[in-house]
């Protein structure tokens, strides 16, 4: 593709670039997953290599003998795309070298879902970080193994039904919490990290043309609502991930150098999070957290989320 | 796919950027959105574009010519999730049942 010298955040110029991601795919109808591809194609900035774990988006967007991508990607295995890309990344520095490789420099995108991001791929992913690879990792978040049946991931939200934490007399879907791994990435000190959601779009092609432009490893955590899994309207995708953010389950902010944490604007813009009882009513994977028994859980859920979003607050110094 | 084992790319690479076009998704689709060019941001002044931003499928067409701007939709890969509707800002779009 062509030298970009800057993203493309407005309508105009997003409408001249060539989308990175072509109809046709098989995603679910309504699935966010190939908008989210769509925005990071408007933050890229010249010859990219995307290589991609196993995942639902992996699986429909390259039915062989078809594939929706337009640029170069690879993919191998369910756990590999960061080990993968910091190959990638070597091998097309030593082939330049030699000439045997016409760029001097290609970005490289490493991406996974959350099974392979929170769970499968999670020490690829850190050796990556440590090894300072000059990639992006992202990971696009749709909450479970939707791909292979929704089953539970580490990216699961406590209380949330699916296949292997069924909601029933016993327990109220899944009873832990959520693996916070933007922080834990965070901690690997890398010069930058990010979470973003396709709602709020100019933040997050923002984010990650930030993501691109420094030196070293960067991660980007994308919410990716999933219409399937979560049992909610395919039109409401957007605005899940907007909601995600207004109920303070998928905030949005910065780090830098894991030391540097920023709020961003959408997130900052928040006077009082709205209860997370709104986000639960629009899925069918939350609904039994209505039921007269499980009021109690729900109410500890809602003080996990203020807690937590308090404890971010501090860390980036936002009162 | 017709093509003989001696004539598929080394390890099945697909060397065909986006060729998945040819497979058509519209067959999917329960619901069609319905535009109308009204109120739409896009038809008055080139600005807004929310629909063609979000739309997963790649199946909102907006085009300029000469300072006019124009809608469409490719009805051959839009599968009816809504998205565009629920996300227009001035309720320009309508989900009408196939
Ligand atoms: S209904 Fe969905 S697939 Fe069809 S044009 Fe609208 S957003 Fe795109
Ligand atoms: S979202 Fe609505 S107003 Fe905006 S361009 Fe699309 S149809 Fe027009």
């Amino acid at each position: 593709m062509a030298t970009e010298d800057k993203p493309a955040v407005s309508i105009k110029d997003m409408l001249k670039r060539e989308p990175i991601l072509s109809s046709g795919h098989r995603m679910c109808a309504g699935c966010a997953a190939p908008t989210v591809v769509k925005l990071m194609g408007m933050a890229l900035r010249g010859p990219t290599i995307v290589c991609e774990n196993t995942g639902c988006l992996e699986v429909a967007t390259t039915i062989y003998p078809y594939t929706a991508w337009k640029i170069p990607w690879i993919h191998v295995a369910f756990e590999n795309a960061a080990a993968v890309a910091s190959g990638v990344i070597e091998a097309t520095k030593v082939m330049y070298s030699k000439g045997r490789y016409e760029h001097e420099h290609v970005d490289v995108i490493a991406l996974g879902g959350d099974g392979s991001s929170f769970d499968i791929g999670f020490g690829a992913i850190s050796g990556a970080m440590e090894r300072g690879h000059d990639m992006v990792y992202m990971c696009y978040d749709n909450g479970a193994y939707q791909n292979t049946g929704i089953q539970r991931s580490g990216a699961t939200f406590t209380g949330q039904e699916t296949t292997t934490s069924w909601a029933g007399s016993k327990i109220p879907g899944k009873l832990e919490r959520k693996k916070p791994l933007a922080e834990i990435i965070a901690a690997h000190r890398i010069p930058y990290v990010a979470t973003s959601e396709p709602y709020n779009y100019r933040d997050f092609i923002t984010k990650f043309r930030k993501a691109l432009e420094v030196e070293g490893p960067a991660f980007i955590h994308a919410f990716s609502p999933c219409p399937r899994g979560w049992r909610s309207a395919t039109g409401a995708s957007i605005s899940l991930s907007k909601l995600a953010v207004e109920t303070g389950l998928h905030p949005l902010y910065e780090v830098i150098n894991g030391e540097e944490w920023i709020m961003s604007g959408p997130s900052k813009r928040i006077k009082e999070l709205k209860p997370v009882d709104e986000y639960f009513k629009t899925q069918g994977q939350f609904k039994h957290l209505f039921k007269p028994e499980w009021e109690d859980f729900r109410k500890r859920i809602q003080d996990q989320v203020t807690h937590d979003w308090e404890l971010l607050k501090k860390k980036c110094g936002v009162d | 796919m017709s093509e003989k084992y001696n004539e598929i790319p080394m390890a099945g690479n697909i060397l065909e950027p986006g060729n998945s076009e040819k497979y058509k998704t519209g067959g999917w689709r329960a619901e069609k959105p319905i535009h109308n060019n009204e109120k739409c941001l896009w038809i008055k002044n080139g600005t807004c574009g929310r629909c063609w931003i979000f739309c997963p499928d790649m199946s909102v067409i907006l085009t300029e010519k000469d300072g006019k701007y124009s809608y469409a939709y490719n009805y051959d890969y839009c599968k009816g999730c809504g998205i565009c509707a629920t996300e227009c800002p001035t309720d320009s779009i309508h989900m009408e049942k196939e």
